[in-house]
């Protein structure tokens, strides 16, 4: 493996009741995240072909772990997000690295589909730093129900020389929907978006 | 809808192989099951508390379980343990104390004869507050090397009226642990503490 992992964290949500409806299956989602060394940690490097690489193999371990966690196959997904928080001494454009270029490949592998753009964010911060993983529709990123978000940390993580890169991965969407807009029963899965 | 209303459950698994050292040979794994259920007593004092703690115990027993299975299924790969709680703000602190029983005998009885008694803490919190559950050695309470704790806490929990319940095991001693004292290999198992 060509990322220097230094712990792997997963989380997994089920929502059981909301304002006192019961919700019934529960919504379920899980994060998989990785800790690891940023090799560019403290001075600028040009070429970043190295953390778009470990991305490649993260995007598949991470994509793996989320839904081992929840205890579903890959097609079985609903929605999807990404995220990475780079510690003080990298820049924004390391978490840009693991996360655009080819990390979404094996995601999608994982999954089967995936049509859609991976919603994602990043940020640069300290140890503990929330990640807010936007979530959305593998298939089609308009299915209003599966708009979404699932903040994680780790409290010792990201280190200066670190980054936090995580994947979520649902087999649902929000626990009470009811704004309307496309519904998941809808989607024509041709251009990712309807 | 049973006694205790549980809004929602969730799981965080983490697996540590160095924090700088040599990567371990098996690396620790830490795990937490928090639930977040609904504080029957928020808004008012009541004296008679102590009933909802039989009504905690099958729930206790859930997330012992759950964290079993999420260390990989094998009780006798379980070496630490601890327990927390937070209470909502319309909640008092001594309802946190409900979760001392049916929390900290569930593990022991999922772990078989776990003699040491099961390191707590709780707080009165907002929702997002975070919890660093203390862990200590299963048999043997001084043993050094297990020293430890996990930060847990949920961005949308505990609301005023909720109470959320945390259980912690480890699968054995910090990942690069060093400072002497009592070790697990020398534990005589009688009394809890050595």
């Amino acid at each position: 493996m060509k990322a220097k992992v230094r712990k792997l964290i997963t989380f997994v949500e089920e929502t059981r009741t909301e304002m006192g409806q019961a919700i019934d299956p529960p919504t379920r989602r899980a994060a998989a995240a990785a800790v690891i060394e940023n090799p560019f940690a403290g001075r600028y490097i040009e070429d970043l072909t190295e953390l778009t690489e470990i991305g490649e193999e993260l995007g598949a371990l991470l994509t793996e772990r989320a839904i081992a966690a929840l205890g579903i196959a890959g097609p079985a997904a609903e929605s999807y997000g990404k995220a990475a928080a780079v510690g003080e001494n990298g820049e924004l454009e390391h978490a840009a690295a693991l996360l655009h270029p080819k990390l979404g490949t094996p995601v999608r592998k994982v999954l089967g589909k995936g049509a859609a753009l991976i919603p994602s964010s990043k940020k640069r911060g300290g140890l503990g730093v929330p990640l807010d993983i936007p979530l959305g529709h593998k298939d089609a990123a308009f299915v209003r129900s599966h708009f979404d978000g699932m903040e994680i940390r780790v409290s010792d993580a990201p280190r200066a020389n670190e980054i936090l890169v995580a994947i979520a991965v649902t087999d649902s969407g929000r626990p009470l929907p009811r704004v309307g807009g496309l519904r998941k029963d809808q989607i024509k899965g041709e251009d990712g978006l309807r | 809808m049973s006694k205790v209303e549980v809004r929602k459950r969730v799981t965080i698994v983490e697996e540590i192989f160095h924090e700088g050292g040599p990567v371990a040979a098996k690396p620790l794994r830490r795990a937490a099951a928090l639930a977040v259920i609904r504080n029957p007593f928020a808004g008012k004092y009541v004296e008679e508390i102590a009933g909802f703690m039989d009504d905690l115990k099958p729930l206790g027993l859930e997330m012992a379980k759950s964290l079993v299975a999420a260390l990989g299924g094998q009780a006798k790969t379980i070496e630490g343990y601890g327990k927390g709680a937070i209470v909502g703000s319309a909640g008092e602190l001594e309802h946190a104390a409900l979760w001392h029983v049916p929390g900290g005998y569930a593990m022991r009885e999922i772990l078989g004869d776990a003699k040491a008694i099961v390191a707590s803490t709780k707080k009165v919190g907002a929702p997002g507050t975070r919890l660093d559950v203390p862990v200590t050695h299963i048999n043997a309470s001084y043993v050094r090397s297990h020293f430890d704790s996990l930060e847990v806490g949920i961005n949308d929990a505990p609301r005023a009226d909720e109470l959320l319940l945390a259980l912690v095991m480890t699968t054995g001693p910090r990942v690069h642990a060093r400072v002497g004292g009592l070790r697990a290999s020398e534990i005589k198992g009688e009394d809890g503490l050595r």
